[in-house]
Formats: structure tokens, C-alpha cells, sequence
């Protein structure tokens, strides 16, 4: 393929690309994302590989690998297109029967389709399905559309035309001024203003600056970061070489975790074909802006996706942050200039670039413009990708897109922002999420990460669980963050042991206090918001950890005892597993637990089909 | 061990920047860093050997001991953490008597956490030398442990 030399190039590769394409022909996608590939896809693929040569169906039928569909919980998925017949939780060896049957005979498989849970009815057409028909999805779109290994996928669906507009008839200065327009907010967690970030590195003094895509996704539960990578690397690419030409760089850098394999592979393919193509390079599409990027990856470290710790990393050394009295866009990577973004903020630019700052002005709130993907997990029926305005609710994102509470189990609460956001409570449901929402409220919007709790969550376990993850994540370089969070936890640890004081939860309010106030970075200063956020609306949880020595969710080991009811059939199913033998009974006769042998593993709970093993 | 950490250090063209992807791929080919390869890197790279271990113990992603033949990593995300993980942690303790982050005296198991594998529909997940086992529980884990064994058990009896 011969380099593109210019936007009238690109248009006519594009059209060449599109005409010798039949948009009716029949494809079969496969999501191919991290997480189906979790679930044995790669079985199925080669499954439908194999069958396709044997039934000689090449020339009519198109295998289709994409990136991450978003609806995990549902893996493996099977999209047909054109008409985008859905199938979900796809056998690992169902491939000739589909061939078989819906390719053959045009023949509808039930039991694959999606049951609406709401009134039982079966769901043919992925247009039909509430999860994705309620969502805006717009930074996802093309993942199920596109083969990311594939460049010509990517042009074939406009990719690079943004770029080729920015250089073509734009000047540096007003694609910087069209992303203040937009009112892009980063996507990382801070929702600081892009467009600001870009013209302050561009005013900046120096020959060398920077554009680094922060892919180092930390937060648990979050992974859109990933599949927008995974699944559409080209996307980035583009966002970071439109950035690269308004800020005026040369070199860019995508940091991105080393647990990410396939969007590692992925990507390094996609900056490969872009520097064959003359995408990346000299001279990109024959003007004099010049740019590169590079891969770094990082070495599982949470407080890595902070700025300077990011930048200390890509140097070599350990991420360590330093004070932020010198902004990144004066001295950042290697002290030189330097705007850094992440994954989602990137995937943005194209689109703003493409569709014009007043499109995207219409999308979402006053001070939050734009859809936001979140990763919805925890105790939900859809796991899953959301992709939706900003301003949505709450409820309508767990409800109508994530289909609800599994169980018929009670809501209690759902995280946001990750271990520096905070828990939301049942009557804060009807909150329209956006940046500043989720401030109000004590959590924040962080990357996005969603975690659904219910009734069988303890918050105060919560609590401690988020101050461990950030204990251990803590660099230790300045001491309210590293000693601050160790005695928290300590205090929690005591808490859930049963040996809570009175005054223990006024002592974790002012210590969060002074540990938010005097950290260095983020980690440090956000490191209390679980804590706070629990004492804020779950007060009455931790005061009868202390005063009643009760985990009133079931949750603290050290509070719980597990008893056998007169639902026990004596079925035995309980007997066996128990690792200390503390269950006896003779057959059909109700069992009994012996409590001084019980250590609380929770096994015969998770085992007992008549629900007769309690936990108080 | 010389020739395969030269040719690491090759492919990044001798940048000192890049230690830490270098170390990832030493660590890669040996399972774990070794001191000798750490003197290597330094000698090669012409970076201190106390940079080398502040940069290797700083990034969790770095041992410095063995590790066991089956490398167990469960995901403590918090979508697995709500989901019951930290009972499987208790078992997984339990049973191959170690503690999180350990590796038995034999070389067998080497028992980790990781903080988020980012497939949370099929939380709590644990990785056994790359496969997934999703949507574990006790009774799950348990079956798991004592396939592993019995691998391990005839290996024994393929060495003797």
C-alpha cells in the first residue's frame, strides 16, 4: 500500500476500501474482547474458521473478530450482520449449528437469542435489547464493527478523516480552541478541561513536548480504558496525532498496563501499520507535522496512573509523584512540556474534531458535555460496558441498562470513582451522573468504574478493602498518605474484629481530613473518600459493628456466626465441604453447626440448596 | 542467562529508559529476577545495582524469589471482592498452607493477587498459568485445588 500523502488520498483509499465491499453480504462477528476471550472464545472462533472452509462458505460468508461488545455478562457474543441477529452465552461448539441453521436456513436459534427479563419475551435483534438500545453509545460504536487487527476496517468506517480535517484545513490554534468549544473534561478521574491542558502546552517555552495516553487503567472495575484499546486502537492513535498537531509534538507515548496483553498487541500492530501507511512519521499526509508514538508498559503500579508517577515510570525510575507547584504542561516527561490523557479523553478528539464542537455541546449536562463509558459491575444482572450521556441517572444506568439487582436481592449502594471515590446510597438513585454530581455526593466520577453492591455488603468491610488496596498501592513517599491509611486501616481492621471504641469513627473523620489535606498527590488525598463516604450515609452499619458487636450484611467474620435452620432437609450437601468437620447430623435429620469448630468459610452457605444455613 | 539478557537489552538499543520494560521481559524468560541477572542488567545498562532493586522491588509485577510451577493470581478487584473473594483467599490459604504472595517450599504453587483482570462478569476469577477459571466459589476452588494436585502428584511420579 503506498504511503498517504494527503486528505484527497485518504478519501479515495477510503472509496476504494468501501467499493469492494458489499455492505448486504452476510458477517458473522465474534467479540473478541479480553473478557469473552475469558469465557474460551478463541475456541469458537477457530471453531467457526474451520466450518466456514469446510461448508465452502468464504466467498458468502465473512468471519468478523472485534474488539470488546460491552455485554459481558452475556459472553460469548455472536453478532450477524447486516441485520444484527443476536446471539448470546454462545457454546464453544456451536458454530455448525449456526452455520447450519441461521446462516443456511435463515432460521432463528431461541435458545441463543436474549430473554427480556421483564416479561420473558425473546429478543432477536441487538437493536431490540434494553442493555444496548437505552445506551448512547458513541466512543463504542465501531468496536463491534470493526476488526481492530484490520486497518482497512478502520478507514472503511472514516477512520483518520478528523485527522485529515485538522491538518487539511485547520489551524494548530483552532483545534485547540474547538476542544475548549466542546468542553471535553478529562476522562481519568480529575474531569480537568482538555482543551485548556493542550493550549497550555502549546504556550509553553521549549522545542521537545510531549502527548502521553494514559492507559494505565488502575482502577478496579474499570476497564473501558482497555477495550476502547483492545478494540478500536486506531481511534487513540488518531486523537493523539490530532493533540500532537495542535500542541505542536513530535514524540508521543501510550503508558499502558502490562496485565493489558491483547491491547498491548493490538495497539503496537496499529502504530505499525500507521508508520507503513505514512500516518505516523515525516510529514503526515504530505504537511510538515511530524510525529511518533511509543509503547511503555507499566509494572503494576496503581499510583502510576498519577502524572508525575506516570512520567517518573516511562523515565525508568520508580513511580514516585512529586508536588504539583510546576504543572505538567510546563515541565512534565523529562521536564519538558507535556499534556497527558487518557484513553477515553483521546477516543473523544476525533469525534469533536469530526462532527464540530456545537454537536457535541448538545450531549450531556451544563458542566459535563459528552457520553461517559462506565463499567458496570458488582451485584448486577448485565456486567458489563455502559456507554450514556452525561446526566443520566443513576437509576436508569443500574435499572433499565443494567437490568437490576441479581437474586431478587436488595440494592445498597454503588462505588463510583474507584478507590478515591465514595459509596452511594438508595436515595441518591435519582442523581444525574456527571462530574459534578458525584462531587456533591462525596464520591466522584473517577474513570468510571461502577461497582453495585447489595444488602449482603458490608460497607465498613468495603471500606477497609479500598484502604488495604491503597495501603499497598501507597509509594510511601510522603508520610500522611503512608502512615495516614496504614492507621485507618488498623482502625478498621479493629472495627470489623469486634474491638471498635466509641470515638473510632470520629478519629477516622478528622485523620481523613488531615490525610486529604496533606498528601502529596491524588492517591494520598482522595485515599479517605471511601472511609468518609461509608461514615456519611452508612453511620448506623458501623455503629453496630462497635456497640453491637453485629455485621449486620453478614460479612465480618469475627461478627457472624452461621446456624442451621428447620429449612435443613438433611440433604448432607453441607457435610463434606466444611473443612473443620463442624457439621453433624444423620441423614434427613436437621444438622447442626459446632460453633467452636466453625472458622466462618462460608462453605456450607454457598452449598445449601434449601437456604437453611443463616448468617447472623 | 548472559546471552538472553544481552539480547533483552539489544531489542530496546541500550536505553537506560527502558529498565522497566526490561526487567519485564528478563523476568519473562526466568520466571523471576534473579540476583545474577540483576547484576547483569546493571553491568549491561551501566546502571547501579541499587537502582535496579529500588525500580524491581518498587513495581508489583517484580519477584525477586522462584516461583512455583503453577502460578495461581486471583483477581481481588472489587467487583471479585464483593463478590466473595476474600473467603477464597482464606481457602486458597488454607489449603496449600501459604500466604498470599507466597510460593510452597516445593516449587509447586505460587499464590498471588492482582488487583483487577477487568473481566468482571466472570468475577471472582482465578488464573491458573494464563487459563481463566471465572465465577469461582469454595466448593469451585476446591475441585481446582485438588486437580492441580493430582497434576503435581504425577509429575512426582514421572521424575522418579
Amino acid at each position: 500500500m503506498d504511503k498517504i500523502t494527503s486528505q484527497d488520498q485518504l478519501k479515495v483509499l477510503q472509496e476504494s476500501i468501501v467499493a469492494k465491499r458489499d455492505p448486504d453480504k452476510t458477517c458473522i462477528t465474534i467479540c473478541a474482547g479480553t473478557g469473552c476471550l475469558a469465557y474460551g472464545t478463541q475456541k469458537l472462533i477457530d471453531s467457526f474458521r474451520e466450518e466456514i472452509v469446510k461448508r465452502d462458505l468464504q466467498d458468502t460468508v465473512e468471519l468478523r473478530t472485534s474488539g470488546c461488545h460491552g455485554f459481558c455478562e452475556r459472553g460469548p457474543i455472536v453478532v450477524i450482520f447486516p441485520k444484527k441477529i443476536f446471539y448470546q452465552r454462545v457454546g464453544l461448539d456451536d458454530a455448525p449449528e449456526i452455520l447450519e441453521k441461521t446462516i443456511g436456513n435463515g432460521e432463528i436459534i431461541e435458545r441463543l437469542l436474549y430473554e427480556n427479563p421483564i416479561n420473558g419475551e425473546k429478543l432477536t435483534f441487538e437493536d431490540d435489547v434494553p442493555f444496548y438500545n437505552k445506551q448512547m453509545r458513541l466512543l463504542l460504536a465501531q468496536n463491534p464493527e470493526i476488526d481492530p487487527k484490520s486497518f482497512d476496517d478502520f478507514i472503511a468506517n472514516g477512520g483518520y478523516q478528523a485527522l485529515a480535517k485538522a491538518i487539511g484545513t485547520m489551524t494548530p490554534e483552532s483545534v485547540i480552541q474547538e476542544i475548549i468549544d466542546a468542553d471535553l473534561r478529562g476522562r481519568g478521574g480529575g474531569g480537568f478541561p482538555a482543551g485548556w491542558k493542550w493550549d497550555a502546552t502549546r504556550k509553553a517555552e521549549g522545542d521537545v513536548k510531549y502527548v502521553i495516553c494514559n492507559a494505565d487503567e488502575g482502577d478496579p472495575g474499570a476497564y473501558m480504558d482497555r477495550s476502547l484499546l483492545e478494540g478500536n486502537p486506531h481511534s487513540i492513535l488518531e486523537g493523539m496525532l490530532i493533540g500532537a498537531f495542535a500542541i505542536g509534538c513530535s514524540e508521543g507515548y501510550i503508558y499502558v498496563r502490562n496485565e493489558y496483553p491483547l491491547a498491548v498487541e493490538n495497539t503496537e500492530l496499529a502504530i505499525a501499520k500507521a508508520r507503513e501507511i505514512g500516518l505516523l512519521g515525516n510529514n503526515i499526509m504530505g504537511s510538515d507535522f511530524s510525529f511518533d508514538i511509543k509503547i511503555v508498559r507499566g509494572g503494576g503500579a496503581f499510583v502510576c496512573g498519577e502524572s508525575s508517577a506516570l512520567f517518573a515510570s516511562i523515565e525508568g525510575r520508580s513511580g514516585e509523584p512529586r508536588a504539583k507547584y510546576v504543572h505538567a504542561t510546563d515541565r512534565g516527561l523529562y521536564d519538558k512540556p507535556t499534556t497527558l490523557n487518557n484513553v477515553e479523553t483521546w477516543a473523544n478528539v476525533p469525534l469533536i474534531i469530526g462532527r464540530g464542537s456545537a454537536w457535541y455541546q448538545s450531549i450531556g449536562t451544563e458542566g459535563s458535555k459528552g457520553t461517559k463509558i462506565f463499567a458496570l459491575v458488582g451485584k448486577i444482572n448485565n456486567t458489563g460496558l455502559v456507554e450514556v450521556p452525561m446526566g443520566t441517572t443513576l437509576k436508569e444506568i443500574i435499572y433499565d441498562i443494567g437490568g437490576g439487582i441479581p437474586d431478587g436481592r436488595k440494592f445498597k449502594a454503588v462505588q463510583t470513582g474507584g478507590p478515591s471515590g465514595g459509596c452511594i446510597p438508595a436515595e441518591h438513585l435519582d442523581t444525574p451522573v456527571d462530574f459534578d454530581e458525584l462531587t456533591k455526593l462525596g464520591s466522584m466520577m473517577g474513570s468510571g468504574g461502577m461497582i453495585v453492591m447489595d444488602d449482603r455488603n458490608c460497607m465498613v468491610d468495603v471500606a477497609r478493602y479500598f484502604l488495604s488496596f491503597l495501603e499497598e498501592e501507597s509509594c510511601g513517599k510522603c508520610t500522611p498518605c503512608r502512615e495516614g491509611v496504614h492507621q485507618m486501616r488498623l482502625i478498621l481492621d479493629r472495627i470489623c474484629a469486634g474491638e471498635g471504641k466509641e470515638d473510632d469513627i470520629d478519629t477516622l473523620e478528622w485523620m481523613g481530613q488531615a490525610i486529604a489535606d496533606g498528601s502529596l498527590c491524588a492517591l494520598g488525598g482522595s485515599a479517605p473518600s471511601p472511609v468518609l463516604s461509608t461514615i456519611r450515609y452508612f453511620r448506623d452499619e458501623y455503629l453496630a459493628h462497635i456497640r453491637d458487636k453485629k455485621c449486620p450484611a453478614g460479612v465480618c467474620k469475627a461478627l457472624i456466626t452461621y446456624t442451621i435452620n428447620a429449612d435443613c432437609t438433611g440433604c448432607r450437601l453441607c457435610v463434606k465441604p466444611c473443612p473443620t468437620q463442624a457439621i453433624t447430623g444423620e441423614k434427613k435429620q436437621l444438622h447442626v453447626i459446632d460453633q467452636d469448630k466453625c472458622i466462618q468459610c462460608g462453605a456450607c452457605y454457598e452449598v445449601c440448596k434449601d437456604n437453611a444455613v443463616t448468617v447472623a | 542467562m548472559e546471552n538472553t539478557i544481552k539480547s533483552i537489552i539489544d531489542k530496546y538499543e541500550g536505553d537506560k529508559g527502558f529498565l522497566v520494560p526490561v526487567l519485564q521481559d528478563v523476568q519473562k524468560e526466568l520466571n523471576y529476577l534473579p540476583r545474577e541477572a540483576l547484576d547483569l542488567v546493571s553491568s549491561f545498562l551501566e546502571i547501579p545495582l541499587s537502582y535496579i532493586f529500588e525500580v524491581a522491588t518498587f513495581y508489583k509485577a517484580f519477584s525477586l524469589k522462584p516461583r512455583g510451577r503453577f502460578q495461581m493470581q486471583l483477581c481481588k478487584g472489587t467487583a471479585c471482592h464483593v463478590r466473595g473473594v476474600p473467603l477464597i483467599i482464606d481457602q486458597v490459604e488454607r489449603e496449600l498452607n501459604i500466604k498470599e504472595g507466597e510460593t510452597t517450599e516445593d516449587l509447586e504453587y505460587t499464590f498471588e493477587t492482582v488487583n483487577c483482570l477487568g473481566a468482571c462478569a466472570l468475577g471472582p476469577i482465578l488464573v491458573v498459568n494464563g487459563e481463566y477459571h471465572g465465577q469461582m466459589n469454595i466448593a469451585k476452588t476446591s475441585r481446582l485445588l485438588k486437580k492441580l494436585a493430582k497434576e503435581s502428584e504425577k509429575s512426582e511420579e514421572g521424575k522418579s
